[in-house]
């Protein structure tokens, strides 16, 4: 025999919530929204402005400087198929958001790490958070969005955000972490400061962990750009998404391709960024 | 030896205790009951580092603390600044209690009085040599330009001249502690602290580095305290030096008091094994000048001098105890037969001379033919002592015992 046990409203709860802070922060999300959406737009104009030739030599160009040459005539290729294919605007849309996104999940994640590889409280208090975030799936992030900020594309940098994110924090917190205690011991016994330390020293030593954090939070970024398209973000997931409701598999692929290459890119890069080029320890 | 105990003091610790554990107070109790330190970690779990330790470190001098591995040298440097806080006890530098510091004066107070080298070198890694070196400069806020002056002179002190912009990570083990001593003398502080900072080199180097210490040490009278536990090392470079067991004093004095006169067992163990040739130096085995000669004296006078103390040779002196010269009975007695008033000709400049710290070892090569006694003399050439053949060979003969 069944026990009638009633159903907790958890959902119910969550909608209420929701509902009471887009009603009562309606001036802070609308805010958010314009300021949002102008930098989109900004970045977004600029980077179409450049003629696609001018953009692929300077991408190309960040590619031999950082990494090598190889990756400089790598991303040449690439980015020429992209436009052949005629995908050339969305990716360039996509790239917009997730530079974004990147920017201020980094911004917000930063502070975030430090403050819980200083404190213990802090710590213990956040990484459930982060666990939250990272195994929730990433669709459901997309469904409060709305109510906050409309269809469109700042919902998709919202989501973007708060999808990406963890990884940021968690690898800021490894790297100040990591840094061996000899050397915080050292740095004491000169007599240094809190922030003396944060900033001569834990910081500039993990910054090789920090950039692995920073390029995970990139190619999550990327994909949720890309899923992000659901509620009408543009970009290289609208074309898929468009493939999808029109059943055709070969555009589907194509602006699939378009993203591969584009994470590809935005990883070698990254990689190569974190690599320091001829300090070792 | 009085010399010493007059001056200042620059560090002073009383009744100093550690307890590594969540029940401090519960330790210590059954510490004044009179149980050591095995007992009370049976009992409560908590570890005594240290405990009751006194000691003064005096201005300028080098002081070594050494003990077995666990007897608790770096939890007692490192109580000093402070970067593991002390249970109980007082350390009193200039007038500042250590322990009783806020967090603020704590941090001025490390500024300016303490610098340390480390066993492991703690180099910073991203900085360069030049860089690593200005650390303790920059965290105090001294200005780039004189930073960077001090900063390339200690590194010229250290012979690493011409490598300041290399990287820690490009560098010999020796060289990286050179840098971490660059990093502590520049930094100018009044005490420099060095936990075991030689250790890790290999023993040719080492001992180089033991060499420039020291030589660095008299040049800058920099005080400085040193822990060891090669008693080798405290010997060869330490003015005084305190022996820890289970987080206690067990003996304190200089290298030949701790030698001569071990204080138990446990230091008598320490103490085997170690070269005592090397170790004894003229100080130990020199006599006191049973008579010597004045330039004034007249040969007559000379005579009486050496006959009344069985001499055949006599030092002579000038005002203020300088070292004039040697002469022997012959030449006295010739001249006293030919009415001279004077032994002035007669001196002679071909005898073995030696300061108070000349190793006993070198001591033995010096003796001549002519088998004059060596006279030690202070910096002044201030005839302090002899050291006869006899006296050289005794003492080695003791330290062939040990
Ligand atoms: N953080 C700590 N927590 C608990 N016990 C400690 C701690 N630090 C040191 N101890 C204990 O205190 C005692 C003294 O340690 P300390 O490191 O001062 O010894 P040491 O003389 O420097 O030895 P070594 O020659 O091995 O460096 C040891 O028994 C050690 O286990
Ligand atoms: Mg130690």
């Amino acid at each position: 025999m069944a026990i009638d046990i009633p159903r907790i409203p958890l959902g119910d709860g969550i909608e209420g919530g929701l509902d009471f802070l887009t009603s009562h922060y309606s001036m802070v999300t609308r805010g958010i929204s314009r300021v949002t959406q102008s930098g989109i737009t900004v970045l977004n104009d600029g980077l179409m402005w450049l003629p696609e030739w001018a953009l692929m030599a300077i991408i190309a160009l960040i590619c031999w400087r950082v990494a090598n040459l190889r990756l400089g005539i790598g991303a040449v290729l690439g980015l020429a198929l992209i436009w052949n294919l005629g995908l050339w605007d969305p990716m360039i849309e996509t790239l917009t958001l997730v530079v974004i996104a990147t920017v201020v999940a980094v911004v917000i994640a930063m502070p975030l790490g430090v403050l819980a590889a200083i404190s213990d409280r802090f710590y213990s208090l956040i990484m459930p958070v982060l666990d939250f975030m990272q195994t929730m799936p990433a669709f459901v992030y997309l469904i409060p969005a709305i109510p906050f900020f409309g269809i469109g594309s700042v919902s998709a940098i919202f989501a973007t955000v708060i999808f990406s994110m963890p990884p940021a924090i968690r690898f800021t917190t490894l790297g100040i972490r990591q840094v061996p205690k000899d050397l915080i011991e050292a740095a004491d016994a000169f007599g240094a400061t809190r922030s003396q330390k944060l900033i001569k020293i834990q910081f500039p030593l993990s910054l090789p962990t920090i950039m692995a954090g920073i390029n995970q939070t990139i190619m999550l970024a990327l994909s949720m750009v890309v899923i992000a398209a659901m509620i009408g973000a543009d970009g290289l997931g609208s074309e898929v998404w468009r493939a999808i409701q029109r059943l055709r598999p070969g555009d589907g692929f194509e602006a699939g391709i378009a993203v591969v290459i584009l994470a590809m890119l935005l990883d070698r890069i990254t990689q190569a960024l974190r690599k320091p080029k001829k300090k070792t320890s | 030896m009085t010399e010493t105990d007059e001056t200042n003091i620059k560090i002073q610790v009383r009744g100093l205790s550690k307890v590594f554990g969540s029940q401090p107070k519960k330790a210590l109790e059954l510490r004044n009951q009179g149980k050591k330190r095995p007992e009370i970690l049976e009992k409560t779990g908590q570890t005594l580092g240290l405990s009751n330790i006194d000691f003064d470190v005096r201005e300028g001098e080098l002081l070594v603390i050494m003990g077995l591995s666990g007897s608790g040298k770096s939890t007692l440097i490192r109580c000093l600044n402070r970067l593991i806080e002390p249970t109980e006890g007082d350390i009193v530098i200039d007038g500042q209690n250590i322990p009783k510091l806020s967090e603020k004066e704590l941090l001025e107070c490390r500024r300016r009085h303490f610098s340390m080298v480390f066993q492991n070198f703690a180099l910073f890694p991203h900085k360069t040599v030049q860089e690593n070196a200005e650390y303790g400069l920059e965290v105090r806020g001294i200005e780039k330009k004189s930073r960077v002056e001090s900063a390339r002179n200690s590194l010229k002190q250290v012979g690493l001249d011409g490598w300041e912009d290399a990287y820690p990570s490009q560098l010999s083990g020796g060289m990286q502690q050179r840098v971490g001593l660059a990093r502590a003398l520049a930094n100018d502080s009044t005490v420099m602290l060095m936990d075991e900072a030689f250790s890790a080199l290999d023993p040719l180097i080492r001992k180089d580095m033991q060499q420039e210490l020291i030589e660095l040490q008299h040049r800058m009278k920099k005080t400085t305290i040193f822990i060891t536990h090669d008693l080798d090392e405290a010997i060869s470079i330490g003015d005084r030096i305190i022996l820890l067991k289970d987080g206690e004093v067990v003996q304190m004095g200089t290298p030949e008091d701790i030698l001569t006169r071990p204080a138990d067992d446990y230091v008598a163990r320490f103490v085997e094994g170690v070269d005592m040739s090397r170790i004894f130096t003229a100080n130990s085995a020199m006599r006191s000048v049973r008579a010597t000669a004045r330039d004034s004296d007249g040969p007559r006078t000379v005579l009486r001098k050496m006959s009344d103390n069985g001499l055949d040779s006599i030092y002579v002196i000038g005002r203020d105890r300088t070292l004039l010269g040697i002469v022997n009975v012959d030449d006295v007695d010739a001249a006293a037969k030919a009415g001279k008033d004077t032994i002035n000709e007669l001196i002679q400049n071909d005898f073995p001379k030696a300061g108070p710290d000349e190793p006993m070892n070198n001591l033995f090569a010096m003796f001549n033919d002519k088998s004059y006694p060596i006279a030690i003399v202070d910096d002044n050439q201030r005839l302090l002592g002899v050291v006869v053949k006899g006296a050289v060979l005794e003492k080695l003969a003791e330290a062939g015992e040990h």
